[in-house]
């Protein structure tokens, strides 16, 4: 492959013309004679490799280092580049780094070809006739905007729903909400809603934040490790370095609960093979062997819970047996499982969308908690619930707001709270941004979903909780093959008036609807060419370089919503910051752009404490990454002494070192220390009381026990309540209870303790009478959501096959980008179907027989099918199957590859799960339910 | 508390100049995750094409109690097999045990490939009957045999970068995910395996102690 770089549409071929002129040559004869010294670096050392240097401007023709951070997984793992002439020639490890230490996974080591790939997208181009046309910037944006101004008189302003991304950068997913907000609207959503949404939504609601409690560095720590519903080699490989040294060190006892015997199961001393769904059940199994043993933490429920009786309650509906016929785990497994927690503390609990992708996926989350909080591992190095989320810059997404429930920082869309506190930091009049919603109902009105957006399109308008359809949709570093009922998804794409994919490669939004014209596809930088921030999944923010300047005509995705914000009418008011800063943005220089976004973050973002993460502190981090410690994540020593690698969240103030370990009150407040979040007030409705008790306090309180939160934390910008807190050694957000019972969720209808609920599409519909599911709801996220209505027992004659998806290592999400990559394609050519020997033989499917699998038809005439490869394997338990959902490209046995842009084919396209994933949705978040679902399996 | 930290972190040894070094692989099948980092990275410093694996994770028993995964490049045997079969001399072995292929001097006999015992030779495809060409392999990111064409264009082309003569070390082996791959000098990676056996309670659990003392060691 050739290094190509193309600037204002002219090409130039850099060709290997950069050979023999990297710098810091060392002649091979005078090498070799210290090589005893030299290659003591055993894998590793640090000697003689080069360290990275500033970003400073070299002579033409030599090498420039630059660190920066992988744009993949949440791990955050970082890496140098090494540029030659604006050309990123090849990358290095970044041994320093403390999360990674130069370790990279088959993603991170194919970053480049993320940038030089030849399938990048070099213009905006439009469909006309059938037929993808060049456009110039201004010309695309002009017509779009154009469009969406004609759409917003017509239907009004929730006429349009945009798909953000979870890789955006920490100031475009931002600038983004703002932008949707400026707009009049709450349709905007993005990944985390299928893929964390239960996990931030139960833990919130547990203790106060809803976010990975330690770390990955604190997984060291712990002296057992339950992996429930995580495939970690897989999904989060850097992260596998921390467990394997706790395992090999600690001697970390290490269990991992999948339906597969996946890749991280080879690596435990326990595999758990429960059935998909089930996980609440086993966990209150596990509760149920812990308290009659008496091996709970009586002080931790006593001081620091609320509604243990309740939960008490319920658990009695689980003995062992019944938990046993739920989840298919003998209970001898349960019961040994219980007894090497209990035996090892602290430990910690890992899970990812194994466990939230459920119909029940926000009790799921919060059985975890109830674990945790049971075996006192809260609060603890070592302990925690260790969340891990998917892509590089989730967290930040979801901390910013790109969510239709809510603003940046979780202050939720009351118009009158959430909206004047925004355009206070906006400097923008409150009155301003409510008349640029349709009423202030819908100003204060949960948006769809990523999940079901497209019933706005498809359903009567009579039907939804909007007095309009959805008209436009933008699809911003977004992979439509990641959501469920593809089928639906697809005609939702061909009915919209206006169609808009921004990605750095062709997606599956643009190739896979059937329409002649209405589709416009904008050409996006990569993570790689922009600096910015990026919040991993333990709240660390890093700071990312830019390793070149955008690619071919790519422009950033700060740079695009800043120029529709300016063709829509709104730009002056839009790139300004108000509070104490009071100024315009400078947007004619993207370094100082992104830094005046990170101080106006830094005012607004007060509940979570995204205040002492100051770009200076950022990259003063990056410098010093030698100084920190790999195990408590702390710098020792030198100008960071004391710091956070990352300044995790909430870092309350300029001076504050972050807070590595959440709820810990074994530290002050000043260092880190919390107890939990006094988000409910002092008492619960039924009277007793939400703050903790006597004696439980950060390290130097000057309260001893609970205290509600202080007065105007969340809407002071000028931090003189945090520092006032602080100084007394009290956390703004006060200290409270965590708990199992959550009143809230039971007044929308879903549930008040953790329940088990047997799935939409359930193989067990002997189970349903005990175990039903939900109500159904009329006003879900504006859609009506089936459940009851839906479960029927009758759905697994039919459907015999538990249907599951999931990771496979060398892609990610939509897979876009990996599958425009030859060294990724090159490990994994083929979509393929996971299935047991036994099961396949049953149908005659030989390894490698091309296959058709079948979903029920729920709510739609149609049932969809997908035709992939078989891969026989006892990875799989002989009655389920199981796809990776990266894939896209052919369409129920159809190959779209005509409906892409000439030349635009990616190296590897095959069928995409979710055309054949089932109707089911989370009741509190509407996460869709696709690890658990029914098919039919036929030979092709 | 046991002193196993991630090698990479640590100050190097004592200076021991003069000491000829003897350049090895080792995989730490404890650790290796089947990531694929390092045939990814191979091809990405390298511009290796799609059709040659210069190193490759192999996994056994996928899927069931057991599974391991073994991550194989060219192992540079101190007495190579490659080298001693090789009809036309092209291969041979550096003072530094590197195991080079002189391209300009290798016919694609493909004899190389009988005698290893892990597969390390590649011979590119595209051309009419599966002519073989000329061998490829692992350089231990040592470029090409001549120091005369250290650095040149037809380095790269022929063989990719040489980090070694830059003081870096094979890439593979830096960027692996869990630290399984190490290379460097034979005597610091058995350092390297001695402390991991320490930590994890030296019940013989390194891969091939089996081999050595008997099943069940």
């Amino acid at each position: 492959m050739e290094l190509r770089r193309v600037t204002q549409g002219e090409s130039q071929n850099a060709g290997h013309s950069w050979l023999g002129k990297l710098n810091a040559r060392i002649d091979r004869r005078k090498f070799l004679g210290a090589a005893g010294l030299g290659i003591g670096l055993a894998s590793v050392g640090a000697t003689l490799v080069r360290e990275a240097k500033a970003v400073t401007t070299l002579a033409p023709g030599e090498t420039t280092q630059i660190k920066t951070i992988c744009g993949n997984c949440a791990v955050g793992c970082g890496f140098i580049g090494e540029v030659q002439e604006g050309v990123w020639v090849s990358q290095e490890p970044w041994f320093e780094h403390p999360i990674n230490q130069g370790s990279l996974c088959s993603k991170g080591a194919a970053a480049r070809e993320h940038v030089i790939s030849e399938k990048r997208l070099r213009f905006p181009m439009k469909k006309e006739g059938g037929k993808w046309v060049k456009l110039s910037w201004d010309q695309a944006l002009d017509e779009i905007s154009a469009k969406l101004l004609e759409i917003r008189k017509k239907d009004g302003p929730d006429a349009l729903m945009i798909l953000g991304s979870a890789h955006h950068t920490n100031e475009a997913a931002y600038a983004l909400r703002k932008f949707a907000a400026f707009w009049g609207s709450n349709n905007i959503d993005h990944q985390a809603r299928i893929c964390h949404s239960t996990t931030v939504a139960g833990l919130a609601n547990v203790w106060g934040y809803g976010a990975m409690t330690n770390s990955m560095n604190d997984i060291r720590n712990a002296r057992s490790i339950l992996i429930i519903g995580e495939n970690v080699c897989t999904s989060h490989p850097i992260a596998m370095q921390h467990i394997l040294i706790a395992k090999e060190v600690n001697g970390a006892k290490v269990i991992v609960a999948d339906p597969r015997f996946s890749q991280t199961a080879a690596f435990a001393h326990q595999h758990i093979r429960l059935r998909s769904g089930t996980d609440v059940a086993f966990i209150y199994g596990l509760v149920n062997v812990i308290l009659a043993k008496g091996w709970e933490d009586k002080k931790m429920i006593r001081d620091r819970t609320y509604g243990f009786s309740d939960l008490k309650k319920e658990l009695k509906r689980y003995d062992l047996k019944t938990v046993s016929d739920i989840t298919g785990v003998p209970i001898k497994e349960i019961e040994r499982v219980a007894k090497t927690l209990a035996e090892n503390r602290p430990g910690t609990v890992i899970w990812a969308m194994g466990g939230t992708q459920h119909s029940n996926g926000t009790s799921v989350t919060r059985s975890y908690c109830v674990l945790q909080l049971v075996l006192g591992n809260m609060g603890v190095p070592g302990g925690g619930t260790n969340v891990f989320r998917g892509h590089d810059n989730v967290q930040g997404a979801t901390d910013l707001g790109v969510l239709s429930n809510t603003l940046p920082g979780y202050y939720g869309l009351s118009p009158n709270g959430a909206f004047k506190h925004w355009a206070n930091v906006w400097g923008v009049e409150h009155d301003w941004i409510k008349s640029r919603f349709a009423n202030e109902k819908m100003n204060g009105k949960v948006g769809f979903t990523v999940a079901r957006w497209y019933e706005g399109v498809l359903m009567d308008s009579e039907e939804l909780g909007q007095e309009q359809n959805v008209k436009a949709v933008f699809y911003w570093g977004h992979a439509s093959n990641c959501e469920s009922q593809m089928d639906r998804v697809k005609k939702a794409l061909e009915k919209v008036e206006l169609l808009v994919d921004i990605d750095p490669f062709v997606t599956t939004t643009s190739v896979m609807p059937d329409r002649p014209d209405g589709v416009y596809i904008l050409p996006a930088a990569t993570v790689y060419e922009q600096s910015a921030s990026v919040t991993n999944s333990n709240r660390d923010i890093q700071w990312r370089n830019k390793i070149v300047d955008p690619m071919w005509e790519s422009k950033t995705d700060l740079d695009i919503i800043i120029r529709l914000a300016n063709k829509l009418g709104f730009g002056t008011e839009f790139t300004k910051s108000g509070g104490h800063i009071n100024k315009a943005w400078n947007t004619s220089d993207p370094e100082k752009l992104v830094e005046d976004i990170v101080a106006e973050w830094n005012m607004g973002m007060r509940t979570i404490g995204m205040v002492g993460q100051t770009v200076k502190r950022m990259k003063r981090q990056q410098r010093l990454a030698h100084t920190f410690d790999v195990k408590t994540k702390t710098a020792e020593g030198g100008e960071a002494n004391g710091e956070q690698w990352g300044l995790p969240w909430p870092c309350w103030t300029e001076k504050h070192p972050g807070t590595h370990i959440l709820y810990r009150t074994s530290i002050p407040v000043a260092k880190g220390g919390l107890g939990f979040r006094a988000r409910w007030g002092p008492k619960a409705p039924d009277g007793r009381t939400l703050l903790a008790a006597k004696g439980s306090t950060p390290v130097g309180s000057s309260i001893q026990g609970g205290y509600e939160e202080m007065p105007a934390w969340k809407t002071d910008l000028t931090g003189k309540v945090f520092e006032e807190a602080i100084a007394k050694g009290l956390a703004p957000y006060g200290n409270g209870r965590a708990r199992f019972k959550v009143w809230n969720f039971a007044k929308l209808g879903g549930d008040d303790v953790p329940k088990h609920h047997e799935p939409i599409h359930t193989p067990r519909p002997d189970l349903i009478t005990d175990w039903v599911t939900y109500d159904d709801v009329k006003d879900h996220y504006r859609v009506p959501t089936l459940y009851k209505s839906l479960q029927k027992a009758e759905w697994v004659k039919d459907f015999p096959v538990i249907l599951s998806s999931g990771r496979q290592v060398e892609f990610e999400g939509g897979g876009a980008a990996e599958r425009n990559c030859e060294w990724l394609v090159d490990l994994q050519p083929e979509m393929y179907m996971e299935i047991h020997p036994a099961l396949a033989n049953d149908h005659n499917i030989k390894h490698g027989d091309w296959v058709w699998v079948y979903s029920p038809k729920d709510t739609d005439e149609r049932d969809s099918k997908i035709k992939v490869k078989a891969k026989v394997t006892r990875r799989v338990s002989s009655d389920m199957v199981y796809l990776p959902f990266h894939w896209s490209g052919v369409f129920e046995g159809k190959d779209l590859s005509d409906q892409f842009p000439e030349g635009y084919i990616p190296f590897a396209i095959g069928e995409s799960a979710n055309t054949v994933t089932n109707y089911g949705y989370d009741r509190i978040t509407q996460m869709q339910e696709t690890k658990t679902g029914l098919c039919r399996i036929e030979k092709a | 508390m046991a002193r196993i930290t991630i090698p990479s972190r640590k100050a190097s040894g004592p200076d021991k100049k003069g000491v000829p070094a003897r350049l090895k692989f080792y995989v730490d099948v404890k650790r290796c995750i089947e990531c694929g980092g390092c045939e990814v990275a191979c091809k990405n410093e390298h511009n290796v094409p799609r059709d040659i694996a210069r190193i490759r994770v192999v996994t056994v028993n996928e899927g069931q109690p057991g599974e391991t995964n073994v991550s194989i490049p060219c192992m540079q045997c101190s007495k190579a097999p490659c080298v001693s079969v090789c009809p036309v001399d092209a291969l041979f072995t550096r003072e530094d045990g590197i195991v080079h292929v002189n391209k300009d001097t290798c016919i694609g006999c493909g004899y190389c490939l009988y005698a290893c015992p892990f597969g390390a030779p590649q011979f590119p495809k595209g051309s009419p009957f599966g002519a073989r060409g000329v061998m490829d392999k692992c350089t231990y990111c040592a470029g090409g045999p001549t120091e005369e064409g250290a650095h040149s264009e037809k380095e790269f082309r022929l063989y990719g970068r040489n980090r070694i003569a830059e003081g870096k070390l094979p890439m593979c082996a830096s960027i692996c995910a869990t630290k399984a791959l190490v290379a460097g000098d034979a005597e610091e990676i058995a350092n390297v395996v001695r402390q991991r056996a320490a930590a994890r309670g030296s019940q013989g659990r390194v891969w091939g102690a089996g081999t050595a003392y008997g099943p069940g060691a």
